[in-house]
This record gives structure tokens, C-alpha cells and sequence, in this order.
């Protein structure tokens, strides 16, 4: 009694699990049950219930309703799936000028924007490419093909790979100074020379038009719902869905709005990144000082000033936060995008780990990690460059950029031209180097994955098989096994202890849609990765940044390689899991937990050091030892931030376990992957995504609200 | 009196939903604990007062006063919610979103407390902000804030950014700041707040200095009863948004308005505060002996000599004529005596 007095709130949990588990023994699997027919499939089986609402049929398996709710959100993918096709094909039709053929074409209102929208975003992306690259499908928008076709010579020439390489040295260098300068010709040296050119600059076309339309976007956004709540009230939920979406399920809809290509790719990304850029400019406009506010107002700003030149630069750090997430969500989409026909070197990647091979891949990834990394620290620098008014500068060395870039453009001319003459006959070297004709060390790596094979094929198999068998098989039985009253009684529970009712509600609410959608099991399968991953990299993650945290260089240093690992594109990670473990889960899952430590570890060690120093010296003088005081001082103080890190964690998690759907598995992503190729499909991706995006936010939920509670009471809000 | 450059008439500053009806339905008597029931915090309540050209007023009062609010409303950074207030005769609340910038970029200066200079930029490009927000350009206005660079003693610190200087280093650039464009009307929040009390007293010296060149017109805002004292031309002392007592230092020390006045002025050091003048007798002129003082002179400079006499003291005035006169016994009784009990 005095036990449950001192701690009601263990009792309490220890009751909800009770209850949890006896509902799991209380309620027996059917015996009709089986997994893989799992719920509602869209075959006909005559073992199936159907319902029908809103005109719509749906058929499922009907089960007690204790062990699985019968799916009555189905109607919805396909109800999704007909009101878009409805928007865009037959909603409001109104009659536009065609240029092309000379007269008014009757066309829905959606699909003319679409249309516009799409030409619009080609144009850019053309433009950019063609001067990267070559072409003439900019000059014609400004002419005619007839124009052309009696004017050969007007095709952009596309500029040779030494002037481009030599420019970026010279930005980095006017940027930042030496070591980015050389970061950058190493960087555009190794593209070039491996062949990489074209796909990388297609690339950057894409991502030159998309990360500026995003931090336009996110910015604008921001500021609107800094500056109004009715704004900001209605951007929240969206936000809140979005953070947690993953990125493959908006491709589908993506896919019927906008059709196939760059441009799609382009709007799609900006859908991704464009939300937590308006976190970020919230976040940070509201945590400037108001005195800096009245400051500039005092000094006479207009509202257009204060914005400017007060505002968003104070807020900067955030914003620039922002931008590296953009950045950073712009290349992973540059690589996921290529499923619906974005050129460049996601579409390499992709190819090359369709056909497994690991050399082309590595190389791909690496490039597109490479100019990631580029581009991030060139706008890092770019923000936080500063001017000197009073350096009594000669012409000369105002302009030497200027002139620096001048003339190595002329150079690069000339050396392509010459370049004409040294390789009659074959590619020009000096000018760009064809894909596939540089040099590759595809061979290489290729023999080296096939060395590592043959060599411990037995342990690495052992332990593959060890993995599925004796781990994963058996923790994806348990996670099936839970009957769906118990996980909501579990879920619900949880929300009530946490954060009363209101948690509750929430988490009653996100539970319930995904128990009443057609994909219960696909999600509990999702969710037993997710797990897999989550304990492991939080149990690593924790460790190494416990043990990093202990010096102050092995902290810093830490956190560098965590941003430097965050800059690759998220599925980048698959190839060199694939090199050693193959098609299987393990893959995926090893993928899942590297990729879900890097939040892990960085979380660690920032809350860690968030500890106040005042603290550190008061322990150290009541004479603690290093462990006493990891243990008594720094873990309970640092804990509500390490949580926020779990918050993070799951949902890197989540991502990552979704795009290893492209390895194979049988969770929410395979399903998402399927309706990419399917011409209904554009409601069920949605539906999916929205499926995964609430297992997310149901632990987003209940984490922060512990972690509110919990700072409250430790007194650092 | 020489001109007025500000005047507030029945100022009220009240936070809440219905503030503006509340005030209305109050008909001039406001009382904090009704509005505060009724989800209302009165922020300045009824204040009257009026500044003179080149006089420094100095508001003190304790967290929570008003006194920040106060200055706020005069500077228009948020909307009074009665009353008027008046910038040399030009109804502040009337001007429209224009006029304002107009006013603060030409005629307004302020100094926060907690510096609020902007992060991303030098000192040097922190003065120069108000100038090159109205216009300037580059050249003028860096050449501009070198000059002030230099006026507040930061000569080889201006490409520094505010994070690597020290706290008074930071103030420093704050003042120079809201001097850029040479303001008539000077406002100060608790500028020296954040300071160690070295540096405080090493500020406060130098705000004098400055003072004494520019002469601008000063609402200075402190929870320091002494540096009050110390700098003020006439001291606003505010409780609770009212103002309990405006007057010269001398004048609140010697004859505090109500209690809550009168607990500060106790440990105030008098002979350090009032001068011959304060404490002289006018009435008698008669029988004094050969040492003459100023009135102007602080107690604490010519006490000792006062004392020394056995006769009364003469009091003369600048032309040196006799305006009255001081016994030995009267300094005395002003430094050590009638502290506890009312005079």
C-alpha cells in the first residue's frame, strides 16, 4: 500500500499493461486468420463481407470484431482516388487560348493550372540544364522549331565541364575561402573525370529550381503565420502531417496532378520541403527578443524593413536550419523522384540497384552526396558572409572574382576548342565527359562486394539467418499477434497516463483511422521494423553520444560526421547494406538503424551539453565522481531533450523502413511502392502515407506532451 | 520654463480583452484590483507630466510598475489605451503608420536594457541601421557612425561583431545606435541594468558627459533609486502604473509624498544629494560669520568647513550676494537626524 502510494503512477502503468496483456490472451487468433490475404485486397473471394457507402464497394475479411475492426475507412482511397480524377478531368470546365494550335480549347480549370504549372517549372528546369548542359528547348520557347530548323547554329552550346567546375571553385572561394574552394574543384573534378557529368547536372538543374522555390515558399509561409494565428491554425495540422509523411507517398498523388517528369518532381519536392522550412521560420521568428523588435522600430523601420533587414536576419540560425533541411529534403527527393521520371543521377542510382550493381550505385550515391554536402556548406557560408566597408580595395581586387571567372571561362573555351582537335574523332575530353566513358571504379567495388561474399558468405549468412529467424520472425509474430482492442486499449491508455484526456482523444483518433483502413497488419508490420530499428539506434545512439559527450573535440567532431551523414540522401544508405546483406529484411532494417542513430546520437550529446555549467561545478564540488554525475546530474536534466531525439528518431525510422520497401518487404511501403504503378492508385498512396504519418505522430504526441510536463517540472521550458 | 516637448495627459495603458470599454465605463477611476478580476492589468494608470527641452526625467519604480510601459506609449511602440500624448505640441496617437516612422527616424532615440542590437551585424553596421533604414547611403552612414564609434570611446572595436564584446562594449554600441541620427528626444530603458556595478558607474559618467554636450531631452527609466539620484533633473517615482511622486531629487528626498517614497529616500545618503540651497535658512540673514558658501555646492563638499564654525554660515549666489544663511547645527541635523520619524 505505501508502495502504491509512493508511486501511483508506475501502478498505473503496470495495471494498463496487465489489462493489455490479458485482452492479448483473453482473444484468440481465428483460425481463418493468415496474414498475407490479411484484410481488404481488391480480388473478389466469396469468404469476403462487402459493404458499400458512397456509391463505393468494399470488400474485406471479416473477423471478430475484437481481434480486428472490419475496415470502414475503405471507401476512402477510392472515394480519394475518384473525387482527384473528377478534380482534374471534369471539374469546372472552362475554354483557354492553346498557342499550339492557334484556338480555344475547352479544358477542366485544375488541369489548365496543372498544365501552367508544369510548363512553368519545365521552363526553369530547362533553362538551368541547358546552360549546364546544352540543348534548345529554352530558345525555342523564346522562337519557333521553324526558327531553329533554319537556324542551326542557335542551339545553346552548353557550357564546357572545366568552366563550371572552375566557377563553383571560385563562388566557394569568394564564399567561404580555401577549403571549401577545394572541396568544390575536388568535387566537380571527381563528377567529371568518373563520368558523372550529365546525370549530376541534371540534378543540380532540378534542385537549383526546386530548393530556391522551397525556401521562397517555406519562408513566405513562415512569415505569414508569424504574422497572423488564423494563418498559422490552419498551416499546424498540415505541418504536423507533413513532418511525419513519408516521402513516397506523395508521389502518387503527385502522379495524377502533374504527369511524369522533372517538373512533377519538382512540385512534389517543394510539397516535402516546404514544411519544415515554415516550422523553421516560425520557430525562429518567434524566438527573437522583443527589445530587437522595438529596436528596429525605433529606428524607424517600415513593416517591409523590419522583416528584412531586423527579422529574418536575427532569425537566422533557424532559418538557416531550415535551409540544410531543404537542401537535405531536395536530394532525397532527387533519388526518390526517380520513380516518377525525374532525370539525373537518382535515376542511375535507382538502375544501378535494380540490377544489383553495387559499383554504378556507390558511384551515384557518392556524387549525389558530394554535391549535397557542396551546396549546403556554400549557402552556409553564403549567409554568413560579411562586408568590408573600410579595406581600401584596388579595382583589381574588388573584382578579382570576376575577373578570375572571366578568364577561366575563356580558358575553358579555348581548351574545349582545342580539345576538338586533340580527340578527332572521339569525345571531347575538354568539354564533357560522356556517362560511362570516364573512369570507374564500378569494377572495382563490384569485385570487392563479391570478394566479401564469397569470402564470409557463412558468417554473414549466419547471421542473417540468425537475425530473421531467432529476432525478427518472432517479434513480427508477437507485434501480429496483438489484437486490435488491445493496442488501442494500450495506445489510449498510454495517451491518458501521459497527458489526460485530451492525449488520449488524440491518440484514440490517430489510432482508430489506421485500425479502420484496409492495412491494420501492414501497419503493425511497419510498426515491428520501426521498433527493431528505434531500440537499436537509440541504444547505440545513446552510447556513442554518452561516451563522445565526455571530451569536448570528441563531441564537436561527433556532431560534424552526424551532419555530414544527414546530408546524404536517405537512400543512399540502402547501397552499402545491399553490398553485404543482399535482398533481405536485414538490409533494410541495418539501413533503418543507421540511418535512425544519426538523430539519436545528435540528441544525445546536445542534451547532454545543455546541462547548465553551474550544475556540473555544484556536483563536481559535492564531490561526485564522473559516473555519480553522468548518472545523478546530467541524464535526469538532459533526458526531456534526449526524448525529443526519440521523437526524431522514430521518425527517421519510419522513413527509412518505408523506402526499404524498394528492397522488398511486406509493410505500408511495399503497398505505397505498388501504387505508384497502379492507375488508381494516387488514394491509396495518400491513404498510406497518412496511415504511416500517424504512427508517427502518435508517438510525436505522447512524447512531447511527456516532455512539456517533464521540463515544466525540472523548471527549464 | 523653457519649451515642452513632451506631455502625456492622463495616459492609461491597460492589457486585456476589453481594455478600451473598461476604461470608458471606469470614467477616470481606475482601480488595478476591479480590472485585475475582470482579466484586465492596468500597465500606466492616469499619468500627467510634461518634459522640457534638454531636461533629463528619470522614472524609477520597481518591476512590474509600469514604468517600461510608460515609456512605450511615448515612443508609440504600443498604442495608449487613453489619453493623450503630445511630442512637441504634434498629437502622438493621431499621427498616422507614416508620420510615426517619420517622427522616430528624425527625432526619436532609444536605448534598451538589454542592449537589442542586431546579431548579424558589426558595430560599426549596427549604428549605422537607423541611418541607412532612412536612406542614407553607404558611404555617409558609415562615415557617419565612425564618428560615433569614436564618440563612445569604441575607436579599432567597429568591424567586431556584438557577440565578442562585453556587456558595457554592447551598451556602448546601444547608445551610440540611438544617437546616430542625432534624436531631439532621447529614450533609455534601464540602460545600465545589465551591467556590473564598476561598469554601471563608469556608464553612468559617461551618460553625464554626453549629456552635458548634446542636451537632449531625456526619459530615462530605472529600477535604481541612486543612479536616479544621481543623474535625474526631476524623478517620476511609479507604483503599481501611478505615478506617486514627480519632483526634483532634493525635493523627494527632503519631502517624500506618501510612505511608499518616503522607504526609499531613508538610506539615501543626503549629504551626497542635496546641496546649501536645500537646506539654507532664507528668513535670516543676520549675524554671519567670515566663511561664505555657494547654494550650489552638495552638502558633502562643505560640510566639514561648515562645521568648523562657530558662527552661522553665509549663503551667497553666483554674483556672490547673500541669499541666506546655515548654522553648523542644521548640517548636522540633516545627515544624521529626523531619518527615522517624518520631518
Amino acid at each position: 500500500m505505501e508502495y502504491l502510494k509512493k508511486y501511483p503512477k508506475l501502478f498505473q502503468w503496470l495495471f494498463l499493461l496487465a489489462v493489455f496483456f490479458g485482452l492479448c490472451f483473453a482473444i484468440d487468433v481465428p483460425e481463418t486468420y493468415k496474414f498475407i490475404r490479411g484484410q481488404a485486397e481488391f480480388i473478389k473471394d466469396p469468404n469476403q463481407s462487402v459493404y458499400f457507402f458512397l456509391g463505393k464497394e468494399v470488400r474485406y475479411y471479416a473477423f471478430d470484431v475484437f481481434w480486428r475492426l472490419p475496415p470502414l475507412l475503405g471507401w476512402l482511397p477510392i472515394w480519394i482516388n475518384d473525387s482527384l480524377f473528377f478534380l482534374m478531368n471534369e471539374w469546372l470546365p472552362m475554354e483557354f487560348w492553346n498557342e499550339d494550335t492557334q484556338e480555344f480549347k475547352t479544358r477542366p480549370l485544375l488541369l489548365q493550372i496543372s498544365r501552367n504549372l508544369t510548363s512553368f517549372m519545365t521552363f526553369l528546369i530547362e533553362l538551368i540544364r541547358e546552360i549546364l548542359l546544352g540543348g534548345l528547348n529554352t530558345i525555342v520557347a523564346f522562337s519557333s522549331w521553324d526558327w531553329i530548323d533554319a537556324n542551326p547554329w542557335a542551339e545553346l552550346p552548353g557550357l564546357p565541364w572545366t568552366i563550371v567546375a572552375a566557377g563553383a571553385t571560385i563562388l566557394s572561394y569568394k564564399l567561404s575561402g580555401k577549403g571549401l574552394a577545394l572541396f568544390a574543384g575536388l568535387t566537380m573534378i571527381y563528377i567529371s573525370i568518373f563520368g558523372q557529368w550529365k546525370p549530376s547536372m541534371q540534378t543540380l538543374s532540378f534542385i537549383l529550381v526546386a530548393a530556391p522555390l522551397s525556401f521562397i515558399f517555406g519562408l513566405g509561409l513562415g512569415i505569414a503565420a508569424y504574422k497572423s494565428k488564423r494563418v498559422e491554425k490552419a498551416l499546424y495540422p498540415i505541418l504536423l502531417v507533413m513532418q511525419t509523411m513519408p516521402q513516397y507517398a506523395v508521389l502518387v498523388p503527385a502522379l495524377v496532378l502533374f504527369g511524369v517528369g522533372d517538373h512533377a518532381a519538382v512540385i512534389i519536392t517543394m510539397v516535402v520541403a516546404v514544411p519544415p522550412m515554415i516550422l523553421l521560420t516560425i520557430l525562429g521568428l518567434r524566438a527573437i527578443p522583443p527589445e530587437v523588435i522595438e529596436a528596429g522600430r525605433m529606428s524607424g523601420c517600415t513593416n517591409w524593413q523590419l522583416m528584412l533587414k531586423v527579422l529574418i536576419p536575427t532569425a537566422r540560425r533557424d532559418i538557416l536550419i531550415g535551409v540544410n533541411q531543404v537542401i537535405m529534403v531536395c536530394f532525397s527527393m532527387a533519388v526518390i523522384s526517380a520513380f516518377i521520371g525525374a532525370k539525373g543521377l537518382g535515376f542511375n542510382l535507382l538502375l544501378a540497384l535494380n540490377q544489383l550493381n553495387i559499383g554504378l550505385a556507390l558511384e551515384a550515391g557518392l556524387c549525389i552526396s558530394l554535391i549535397a554536402i557542396l551546396l549546403d556548406k556554400m549557402s552556409l557560408a553564403w549567409a554568413n558572409k560579411q562586408t568590408d566597408y573600410f579595406g581600401n580595395l584596388t579595382f583589381f581586387q574588388r573584382n578579382k572574382n570576376v575577373i578570375f571567372f572571366a578568364a577561366s571561362f575563356v580558358i575553358g573555351i579555348i581548351l574545349a576548342y582545342v580539345g576538338t582537335f586533340i580527340f578527332k574523332g572521339s569525345f571531347n575530353y575538354l568539354f564533357e565527359i560522356p556517362h560511362n566513358k570516364g573512369i570507374s571504379t564500378a569494377d572495382f567495388w563490384n569485385k570487392g562486394v563479391d570478394w566479401i561474399f564469397d569470402t564470409f558468405f557463412i558468417y554473414i549468412k549466419a547471421f542473417n539467418t540468425w537475425l530473421i529467424q531467432d529476432v525478427l520472425q518472432p517479434m513480427r509474430a508477437l507485434y501480429l499477434r496483438m489484437p486490435a482492442v488491445a493496442t488501442l486499449v494500450l495506445a489510449v491508455g498510454a495517451g491518458y497516463l501521459i497527458g489526460g484526456i485530451r492525449s488520449a482523444l488524440v491518440v484514440c483518433a490517430l489510432t482508430l483511422f489506421i485500425a479502420l483502413s484496409p492495412w491494420w497488419d501492414r501497419a503493425l508490420v511497419t510498426l515491428y521494423m520501426a521498433t527493431f530499428g528505434v531500440v537499436i539506434s537509440c541504444l547505440i545512439g545513446f552510447t556513442v553520444g554518452t561516451l563522445s559527450f565526455q571530451n569536448k573535440k570528441s563531441a564537436a567532431f561527433m556532431l560534424g560526421i552526424c551532419d555530414i551523414f544527414q546530408t546524404f540522401p536517405s537512400f543512399v544508405y540502402l547501397i552499402p547494406v545491399m553490398m553485404l546483406f543482399g535482398i533481405t529484411d536485414t538490409s533494410v532494417l541495418i539501413a533503418v538503424v543507421v540511418y535512425a542513430t544519426i538523430p539519436a546520437t545528435r540528441y544525445t550529446i546536445e542534451g547532454l551539453r545543455s546541462v547548465p555549467v553551474g550544475l556540473h561545478e555544484a556536483a563536481t564540488m559535492s564531490g561526485v565522481n564522473k559516473f555519480q554525475r553522468l548518472t545523478k546530474i546530467e541524464f535526469p536534466l538532459a533526458f526531456p531533450h534526449m526524448m525529443l531525439g526519440l521523437n526524431q528518431t522514430i521518425v527517421f525510422a519510419l522513413f527509412m523502413v518505408i523506402i526499404g520497401a524498394f528492397i522488398g518487404t511486406e509493410d505500408l511501403g511495399q503497398y505505397i511502392l505498388k501504387a505508384l504503378s497502379d492507375k488508381n492508385g494516387a488514394g491509396i498512396g495518400l491513404t498510406l502515407g497518412i496511415c504511416v504519418a500517424f504512427i508517427g505522430l502518435i508517438f510525436d504526441n505522447l512524447i512531447r506532451t511527456w516532455v512539456n510536463q517533464r521540463k515544466k517540472h525540472l523548471g527549464i521550458s | 520654463m523653457s519649451e515642452t516637448v513632451i506631455k502625456c495627459e492622463s495616459v492609461y495603458k491597460i492589457f486585456g480583452e476589453n481594455a478600451k470599454k473598461m476604461l470608458e465605463e471606469a470614467n477616470g477611476n481606475v482601480d488595478a484590483k476591479t480590472f485585475q478580476e475582470k482579466g484586465c492589468i492596468v500597465g500606466v494608470n492616469n499619468a500627467s507630466f510634461e518634459v522640457a527641452k534638454g531636461e533629463m526625467l528619470v522614472v524609477m519604480g520597481l518591476s512590474g510598475s509600469g514604468k517600461s510601459t510608460l515609456l512605450r506609449c511615448i515612443s508609440r511602440l504600443t498604442d495608449a489605451t487613453g489619453g493623450k500624448i503630445f511630442i512637441e505640441g504634434q498629437d502622438l496617437l493621431e499621427l498616422n503608420n507614416k508620420e510615426l516612422i517619420d517622427l522616430r527616424r528624425n527625432k526619436m532615440g532609444m536605448v534598451f536594457q538589454s542592449f537589442a542590437l542586431l546579431p548579424h551585424k558589426t558595430v560599426v553596421e549596427n549604428i549605422a541601421f537607423p541611418l541607412q533604414i532612412k536612406g542614407t547611403n553607404t558611404e555617409d552612414s558609415i562615415s557617419r557612425a565612425m564618428e560615433m564609434v569614436k564618440l563612445v570611446g569604441l575607436d579599432g572595436r567597429e568591424n567586431y561583431f556584438p557577440r565578442e564584446l562585453s556587456g558595457g562594449q554592447q551598451q556602448r554600441v546601444g547608445i551610440a545606435r540611438s544617437l546616430a541620427v542625432e534624436p531631439d528626444i532621447w529614450f533609455l530603458d534601464e540602460p545600465f541594468s545589465a551591467l556590473d556595478p564598476l561598469i554601471r558607474k563608469e556608464m553612468q559618467d559617461e551618460f553625464l558627459r554626453l549629456q552635458e554636450k548634446l542636451q537632449k531631452t531625456i526619459m530615462f527609466i530605472t529600477h535604481d533609486f541612486d543612479e536616479a539620484l544621481k543623474l535625474a533633473d526631476r524623478i517620476a517615482i511609479m507604483k503599481d502604473g501611478i505615478i506617486e511622486q514627480l519632483d526634483t531629487p532634493a525635493n523627494i528626498v527632503l519631502n517624500p509624498a506618501t510612505e511608499y517614497v518616503r522607504k526609499f529616500t531613508e538610506e539615501v545618503p543626503r549629504e551626497k544629494v542635496l546641496v546649501i540651497e536645500d537646506v539654507m535658512d532664507t528668513s535670516s540673514k543676520d549675524n554671519l560669520g567670515d566663511l561664505k558658501v555657494s547654494k550650489d555646492e552638495i552638502i558633502e563638499n562643505v560640510a566639514e568647513k561648515i562645521l568648523t564654525q562657530e558662527k552661522i554660515v553665509g549663503v551667497v549666489d553666483s554674483n556672490n550676494n547673500v541669499v541666506g544663511s546655515i548654522k553648523p547645527s542644521k548640517i548636522i541635523d540633516t545627515v544624521f537626524g529626523g531619518r527615522k520619524d517624518s520631518n
